[in-house]
């Protein structure tokens, strides 16, 4: 399944629906975004069925990025049936995202 | 795109790895400040340079840079902000850019100063230490730079550019950063005022910020004969090592450290075939 781009107006009824959910904030003008895309692009694609992964662009979606109190990007927010529970900021390696997912799988 | 090698920092043991991978027949990229930036820039003179004595320091590093560049040596300004490997390469952040090389070469000098209190528990939840890269995320908002480079005030403008309220402190000894779960306030040198953000803009990043994991000794980056960290394919040279803090120490251990990463990059790109 490929990464899914999530928007402000689909985006609680989308997560409501996910019992895990793992979503990157971004922005095209952000270097160490670019650096964390590829790993969470093979999260959505190793934890698909499991888990949904998502991305949401903080220049299209501003007001998720304020809901959600985005301040430094990348951050990566972690969620059950829409709350969030746990969230990593800064590139990390992929260990760090898949211990999350896989403890609340 | 991808290199061979990329070295961080554009001081003596940079430009001297930098040099020392060209002589191998391999593509090298250095990021670095600014040459003005370099500590060693304002070094009156250097009388410990064997067979050049009295060169003053900009002398010095003008003479390495275009050694350098004649060398086929590429150049990229800017701060590198996170490393992280990811299968066999290297991946690097530089501002809004990305960059990878097989090898990667430290020489980012030393990081003066300790953190500030706040500083670490509230990162990314209001402290930043990179306008262009977390700037939009506070437009109409508050914010304090703390400006410990030549280049912190021009990032300064940069925030205000976008719509930021920028309060700016030239180089302040002591602060502290208060919040509970995000920044609300900064006080610095006695004075306190309510911001949403601080970006923090020093001259260089302490190495184990950069590379989680990364062995060291007194804040210094162990490093073995081959100038070889425990990180792989990770090499460090010059002032980062630790004393003497000296130019011919840097450019020595530069050369090693070329050498080594040059030598990496090949082994890598035969297994890789």
């Amino acid at each position: 399944m490929a990464i899914k781009h999530l928007k402000t107006a689909e985006f609680d009824e989308i997560m409501d629906a996910a019992p895990l959910a793992m979503v990157d904030f971004w922005a095209s003008w952000c270097g160490p975004c670019k650096m964390l895309s590829p790993t969470v692009e093979a999260l959505a694609e190793q934890y698909e069925g499991k888990a949904l992964v998502g991305k949401v662009n903080v220049d299209e979606e501003p007001d998720l990025a304020r809901r959600f109190g985005v301040m430094s990007i990348p951050t990566v927010v972690f969620l059950k049936n829409g709350r969030e529970f746990d969230r990593k900021v800064g590139v990390m390696p992929v260990e760090a995202f898949t211990q999350v997912l896989d403890k609340n799988l | 795109m991808s290199y061979e090698v990329l070295v961080i920092g554009g001081g003596p043991a940079g430009l001297s790895a930098a040099l020392n991978v060209r002589a191998r027949g391999r593509s090298v990229l250095v990021v670095s400040n600014p040459l003005e930036e370099n500590p060693l820039w304002r070094a009156e003179k250097v009388d410990n340079y064997l067979g050049m004595p009295g060169m003053s320091g900009a002398q010095l590093l003008t003479e390495m840079r275009r050694h350098a560049e004649k060398a086929g040596v590429e150049f990229r300004t800017g701060k590198v902000l996170s490393a992280m490997r990811m299968g066999e390469n290297w991946y690097v952040s530089i501002g809004s850019d990305m960059e990878s090389a097989r090898a990667l070469v430290l020489a980012a000098g030393v990081a003066r100063g300790k953190k500030f209190p706040g500083e670490a528990e509230l990162l990314g939840r209001g402290v930043s230490y990179c306008a262009t890269c977390d700037g939009m995320l506070y437009r109409g908002k508050s914010v304090a730079v703390l400006g410990y480079s030549d280049t912190a005030r021009g990032e300064a403008d940069f925030l205000r550019s976008i719509g930021c309220s920028v309060t700016y402190f030239d180089r302040p000894r002591a602060c502290v950063i208060n919040g509970e779960n995000q920044v609300e306030s900064l006080t610095c040198d006695g004075e306190t005022i309510r911001v949403d953000g601080v970006f923090l803009l020093r001259p260089t990043m302490a190495p184990t910020d950069l590379f989680p994991g990364l062995e060291t000794e007194n804040g210094y980056v162990t490093v073995n004969r081959k100038m070889a960290t425990n990180l792989p394919g990770l090499f460090a040279a010059g002032d980062c090592t630790g004393g003497p803090l000296q130019v011919s120490k840097a450019a020595g251990e530069g050369l090693v450290a070329g050498q080594s990463a040059a030598a990496w990059a090949a082994e890598q790109s035969r297994k890789s075939k």
